[in-house]
């Protein structure tokens, strides 16, 4: 009965989003304010739903229900509960559902939260939200129903991808899906301003909050998976650039051009129609993201079902989506009237900058992602890897990042370029210290600046807060500060890594040693053990550097449903960097494959990706206070 | 400046960022992209020398041989129509084995072999790469391994 509960709160949301999307439209061009205000209710009780189907969904795979199609594709029973749990989205159809669910979740805490906006505005981004949600329900319901059933039911499952058995999976769908889901709620805000042509301060502000936890979440979903890939698939790497790991930098880079053009857009009233244009463009990278990942396209992990219908109905609704939006924008824009002006050098100046800056990365992103896609059409197999990447996005991304240092350090609308000069003297002189430094340790070129700029822009980023009084200082101008800080420390993690890892590939019997970077690595032995649902040989590693000696255990790892292996990486983190250890394969000799890497300040890469997203999550406090304030204030005059 | 004409300005800006997005990423894509090929394509047009290339096939039956330091290996990939012998020093995929598919990231040597920085084997049992896919459907000799 489960499964048909799930399915009817199914349709009855996706029949709540078509009545929300039709008294939105009344309520709107019939100028009914009865009907509109009853959009809010069912937009909340739309997200209810959605919920409840997810939360039973979550309950069959609890339960191990072998009756139904999709835990017996996708479970056994056999399986720890946190991956029961988790594994509800472990697959194609799960994953839909949880996107619907947030997207309702989204859409009603719209309906509840958001106060500033005014009513018309917000009843036609509650009526845009449920025009997205209503093509998702299509979807699921038509094409990846999760709840169908099996007859006769099997008696068992087939398992989950035993890379997927992580708890990772608990924490980074959900972020990822988090954000991308946020960014459809940027996306109904701007159709609504469309819409009702309230294109201004007032929408901006409005929106931020809503581009702000879009950003975190999407921040903390790609730091997540970083990290999970750099652990789970053993190769030492961190950042593929893989498709899919791109569709989730694409909306990344878009949100944060996005956050920096609505800042403008509220603080300056500058940038109205290119700010509207971002909040689709963003939208867009979701969609196409959700697109590349879920229509199996891709070879991926992530490419659940490889099935041509599900992908021809994620590009429809794309079109039509996007066309629909960018037509309302050809057919609007017209009647936004322009915004203040302001001069190039400028705070709003540096921000188009970064703003500029950020879209050519997204660009070459995007034609590297969908290129082998459009040559296979053409009937030519190639793929675009890390060296393209690397080549066309590393230099503009540095160039960004000096942007990043000089911007905040720039007044609103006018500065003299003289005392610009005697801001960012600090920086500089950090910048080229460290690069004078660096020459004696030569990294490469692309470290070498990227490692000398991590510091000029550590210097700057905290450079804002020089001579204020730090108790009067805005917690949003910390959050900027905190979150400029994280992209050095991010950066400097990267350059370090891709400059001065170190890699020892060795053949060793029990008791032999291998040396990498400052360590010793000793091969004790090899020894079987069993966990849950797999049994694995564990390798007894005692790494020694100077007299500290720790013990590592990287398991290779047998899982019966379905019968896969795979190699479980031992990492020992040090404050100066990580030792990576993984464990091959025996040979006829009795020698065991040991590979080891010793890297540098790896761990600032994920450490600076919590700090940016912390940084967002101060502002996003500091901003949601200050409007409290100013209504309290509002109200009492 | 009046404010049309700045929007004019950055609209301009914009645009020619995205056209020099756009050349600079198409140029480097020229040098960059690494294309596909299967033993019998190197067979018909000649080695493609001095690029990174994908070669994709099955692992010959018996042919995964291990050099004594432990940690080369040698085996030949076959796409039922011609062989290339590849050389790999690393730890091979969980999935790769003899008679299943692989497709192997490196560069052609002079003479023939190819020298493998990386390889990929399917991710799942259910799982086949589609370059792979669409190259087995080509010589119809092998049927796709699709495991259980």
């Amino acid at each position: 009965m489960i499964a048909e509960a799930g399915l009817a709160a199914l349709w009855l949301a996706g029949a709540l989003a078509a009545l929300q999307l039709a008294m939105a439209v009344i309520g709107i061009a019939r100028g009914r304010d009865d009907v509109a205000a009853a959009v809010r209710p069912v937009a909340i009780v739309q997200g209810v739903l959605a919920a409840l189907a997810m939360a039973l969904l979550i309950r069959l795979f609890l339960n191990s229900d072998m009756s139904v199609k999709l835990v017996v594709e996708n479970s056994h029973s056999a399986k720890p509960w946190l991956y029961k749990f988790a594994g509800a989205w472990g697959n194609h159809e799960g994953s839909m559902l949880l996107w619907v669910t947030i997207l309702g979740l989204a859409g009603g805490a719209v309906a509840i939260f958001e106060r500033s906006l005014p009513e018309r505005t917000l009843v036609a981004t509650l009526g845009a939200q449920a025009t997205i949600a209503l093509g998702f329900y299509a979807f699921l319901l038509f094409s990846s129903n999760p709840f169908a059933r099996l007859t006769p039911a099997a008696p068992d499952g087939l398992g989950l991808n035993p890379l997927l058995q992580d708890p990772g999976l608990a924490f980074h769908p959900p972020t990822l899906y988090t954000g991308y889901v946020g960014l459809s709620v940027a996306f109904s805000f701007a159709v609504g301003a469309l819409v009702t042509r309230d294109v201004g301060p007032g929408f901006a502000k409005a929106m931020r909050p809503w581009v702000l936890i879009a950003w975190i979440f999407l921040t903390l979903g790609i730091t997540a998976g970083s990290y999970w890939a750099y652990y789970e698939l053993g190769w030492g790497g961190w950042w593929f650039w893989d498709p899919v790991e791109n569709a989730s930098l694409m909306p990344w880079l878009a949100a944060t051009a996005l956050l920096h053009s609505v800042t403008v857009l509220a603080t300056r009233d500058g940038l109205r129609a290119w700010t509207i244009m971002l909040a689709v463009v963003a939208f867009s990278m979701s969609m196409i993201g959700t697109f590349l990942v879920r229509s199996g396209i891709l070879t991926s992990v992530h490419a659940f079902a490889v099935d041509p219908e599900r992908g021809a109905f994620i590009l429809a609704l794309l079109a039509i989506y996007i066309g629909g939006a960018l037509a309302l924008f050809a057919a609007r824009i017209g009647t936004v009237r322009a915004g203040t002006t302001f001069d190039p050098v400028s705070r709003e100046g540096g921000l188009v900058a970064n703003n500029l800056l950020l879209s050519v990365i997204l660009g070459i992103v995007l034609i590297g992602t969908l290129y082998p896609i459009v040559a296979a059409s053409f009937g030519v197999q190639l793929s675009v890897g890390p060296p393209f990447f690397n080549k066309a996005a590393g230099p503009i991304a540095l160039a960004l990042v000096a942007v990043m240092a000089v911007g905040p350090l720039l007044r609103w609308r006018r500065d003299e370029a003289k005392a610009v000069v005697g801001r960012v003297a600090l920086p500089i002189a950090a910048t080229v210290v460290a690069a004078v430094a660096l020459l004696f340790v030569w990294p490469g070129v692309l470290p070498w600046a990227g490692l000398s700029l991590a510091a000029g822009l550590a210097v700057a980023s905290v450079a804002p807060l020089w001579k204020r009084n730090l108790r009067r200082t805005p917690m949003f101008t910390y959050g900027m500060v905190l979150a400029h800080l994280g992209i050095a420390v991010s950066l400097a993690g990267m350059a370090s890594d891709s400059a001065f890892t170190r890699e020892t590939l060795v053949a060793v019997r029990a008791g032999e040693a291998a040396r990498v970077g400052p360590y010793s690595v000793t091969l004790d032995g090899i020894s079987p053990v069993i966990g849950e649902n797999w049994s694995a040989l564990e390798a007894q590693l005692t790494a020694t550097r100077g007299d500290d000696s720790t013990r590592l255990h990287p398991q290779l790892r047998f899982f019966a449903n379905p019968p896969t292996s795979t190699n479980e990486s031992a990492i020992l983190t040090a404050l100066d960097g990580q030792l990576y250890t993984v464990l091959g394969q025996p040979d006829a000799q009795g020698r065991w494959q040991l590979r080891l890497w010793w890297k540098p300040f790896v761990t600032l890469i994920w450490f600076g990706g919590v700090l940016i997203a912390l940084g967002g999550a101060l502002s996003l406090v500091g901003r949601l206070r200050r409007e409290r304030r100013s209504a309290v204030r509002a109200a009492w005059a | 400046m009046k404010a049309k004409h700045q929007r004019l300005t950055l609209a301009l800006l914009a645009l020619g960022a995205v056209v020099v997005a756009g050349l600079l990423a198409l140029s480097a894509l020229k040098d960059q992209a690494s294309f596909f090929y299967a033993p019998s394509d190197v067979k018909r047009d000649g080695l493609p020398l001095g690029r990174a290339v994908r070669l994709g096939g099955m692992v010959a039956d018996g042919s995964v041989k291990r050099a004594a330091d432990g940690v080369t290996v040698h085996f030949t990939v076959t796409d039922g129509a011609a062989t290339t012998p590849v050389v790999f020093a690393g730890i091979v995929p969980n999935l790769f084995r003899e008679k299943s598919g692989v497709v192997a990231e490196g560069q052609f040597q002079p003479d023939g072999r190819f020298v493998a920085s990386n390889l990929l084997a399917k991710h799942d049992e259910k799982y086949m790469p589609p370059e792979m896919a669409g190259k087995m459907h080509e010589t119809k000799t092998l049927a796709p391994d699709r495991g259980s």
